[in-house]
């Protein structure tokens, strides 16, 4: 029972904070550059506004168009309850796979890159194919990281890597730092950022995101941005329950150490966010034929993770 | 805390390596230099750290060498030979950086198999540590081959050496005097490396090494 209503809290909860930590995200990125910026509040008013407008659909768009948003929202929103954000003892625990979570993402663009074809239009083509191009470098450095995790661990289960990490002596390990290195970088690219694609730009041939989703408006729009919201908030809280899943709460515990967790989870989080402004507003944004060296990058960390593995300690 | 202590010896190689791997990753000659600066720097701390580990305050010295010559002379000399040559523009590579990479993960791959049946008696400290510098040096000499520019030949040498001293500073008991004189044959070296840049474009009106195969009659 308690699991059940963790679990609604939790699905509750991460869809209330993700506008929030991109509005965080881009009011400390107003302020380093020395701007006001608007108020973290603002990607409420817009994701409120977008679903009170008229959805607009061209003429040619079928049915897959439609429904796109709608499974691209489920899917994410899935993928971000199904991470231990401050408790391990969820309802759905037992199927937060990192592999069926990598499979969830992948689902997710798959509809996506879909939905940005299926208009017909140049743009559309052209973030569809730029996106699954870097999807094809992301996701194996992903799949390597993953397998590095869950050696070091002895499990997929998200829950199980988190409770290992946190009472196992793990210490520092090369092929774990490696491993963050290559997840990072994928999470960059995976969340349309800076050295990848720029989140901020409208009609710049250099767009991936954007050009994809460019046909959208009304609540269809407001779908698909709150799924990417949620796609960011997903990747922190990610990679702080594998890398540092301290403050968790297990299954079982009171109130006050949920009460706590929760608190530890707002602050990396509230880290999270401020790290990556920092990162964004410090590098430019690369050409899109580098991308495919940038994540050559992260899938050779995570290469180099594995195959360190073998010659550390432990196992 | 033992643990501990390997550990970070361990993390510190591990940004050698990784540093190595990003020398091969950039393309302009000052990100090079930068590069091989930040490679020193990481390496001094990594003899320094070892240094407190054993208890062996000869290896402070070695880390001084490092921080001092390498981190610091060798990168200011290696921008001011740039900037007066007028070069700082992008490096040219033999092969695509996607291919160095895959070749660099293979000699990495081929080290470590080097290493585990030799040293498969002793700790797995030691196999790692030894992985990881014979790892720097094998890096440092596909920088050599796949560059064509002298600066950046000169860079993958020195970086070779990192991985020396890198595999030095991990065994306890290897006395200074052999530390010493390998920095300074690195000192003499980078002059020797000085003049030549001066003599070569004198006379080729450029630093591509690509062009003085013909006189060595390989290319027609």
């Amino acid at each position: 029972m308690t699991a059940l209503a963790l679990q609604l809290l939790q699905m509750v909860l991460v869809l209330a904070a993700a506008p929030l930590l991109t509005g965080v995200v881009r009011k400390v990125k107003a302020r380093l550059v020395g701007r006001r910026g608007p108020s973290p509040l603002q990607p409420y008013r817009d994701l409120l506004r977008l679903l009170r407008k008229e959805a607009v659909v061209a003429e040619n768009a079928s049915w897959l168009f439609r429904v796109a948003p709608y499974l691209v929202f489920a899917a994410l929103w899935l993928a971000a309850s199904l991470v231990p954000t401050f408790t391990t003892g969820l309802l759905l625990q037992p199927t937060a796979d990192l592999i069926a979570l990598v499979a969830l993402l992948a689902s997710a663009r798959f509809m996506t890159a879909l939905a940005g074809l299926d208009i017909g239009t140049s743009f559309g083509g052209i973030g569809s194919s730029r996106d699954m191009m870097i999807a094809s470098l992301a996701e194996p450095a992903m799949l390597l990281v993953i397998f590095t995790v869950s050696i070091v661990a002895g499990s997929t289960a998200l829950a199980s890597v988190a409770d290992y990490m946190r009472e196992a002596e793990v210490g520092l390990r090369v092929s774990l730092a490696m491993a963050l290195v290559a997840l990072i970088m994928v999470a960059l690219a995976e969340n349309a950022r800076i050295p990848v694609d720029n989140p901020a730009t409208h009609l710049e041939l250099t767009m991936v995101h954007e050009a994809m989703v460019l046909e959208y408006s009304g609540r269809h729009l407001a779908l698909i941005e709150a799924a990417a919201m949620l796609k960011l908030l997903f990747y922190i809280s990610l990679i702080a329950c594998i890398f540092a899943p301290w403050g968790l709460a297990a299954p079982g515990e009171g109130a006050a150490v949920a009460a706590f967790a929760l608190t530890a989870w707002s602050a990396k989080l509230l880290l999270g966010a401020i790290a990556l402004a920092v990162l964004e507003t410090s590098i430019a944004k690369m050409r899109v034929f580098r991308v495919s060296e940038f994540l050559g990058g992260a899938l050779l960390l995570g290469l180099l993770a594995v195959i360190f593995l073998y010659v550390s300690r432990g196992i | 805390m033992k643990d501990l202590y390997f550990d970070t010896a361990h993390m510190l190689g591990a940004a050698v390596l990784l540093l190595s791997f990003a020398l091969l990753f950039q393309r302009r000659l000052s990100g090079v230099i930068n590069t091989f600066a930040a490679q020193a720097v990481v390496l001094a701390m990594a003899a320094a750290w070892q240094g407190f580990v054993q208890g062996a305050p000869h290896l402070y010295i070695t880390a001084l060498v490092a921080l001092v010559f390498k981190a610091v002379a060798i990168p200011v000399a290696l921008h001011r030979i740039v900037r007066l040559l007028m070069i700082h523009r992008t490096v040219e590579t033999a092969l695509s950086i996607g291919l160095t990479m895959v070749v660099g993960v293979a000699l990495v791959t081929l080290a470590i198999l080097l290493v585990l049946p030799v040293t498969s008696d002793s700790a797995a400290l030691t196999r790692e540590n030894l992985a990881l510098a014979l790892s720097v040096v094998l890096l440092g000499l596909l920088t050599m081959i796949t560059r064509r520019n002298a600066v950046t030949q000169v860079i993958g040498f020195m970086s070779l050496e990192n991985g020396l001293i890198l595999a030095a500073v991990g065994v306890s008991g290897m006395p200074l005097v052999v530390e010493m004189s390998v920095a300074f044959a690195v000192m003499v070296a980078f002059i020797i490396f000085g003049i030549f840049f001066f003599q070569i474009r004198e006379r080729f009106d450029t630093l591509d090494l690509h062009y003085l195969e013909s006189f060595r009659g390989e290319r027609s």
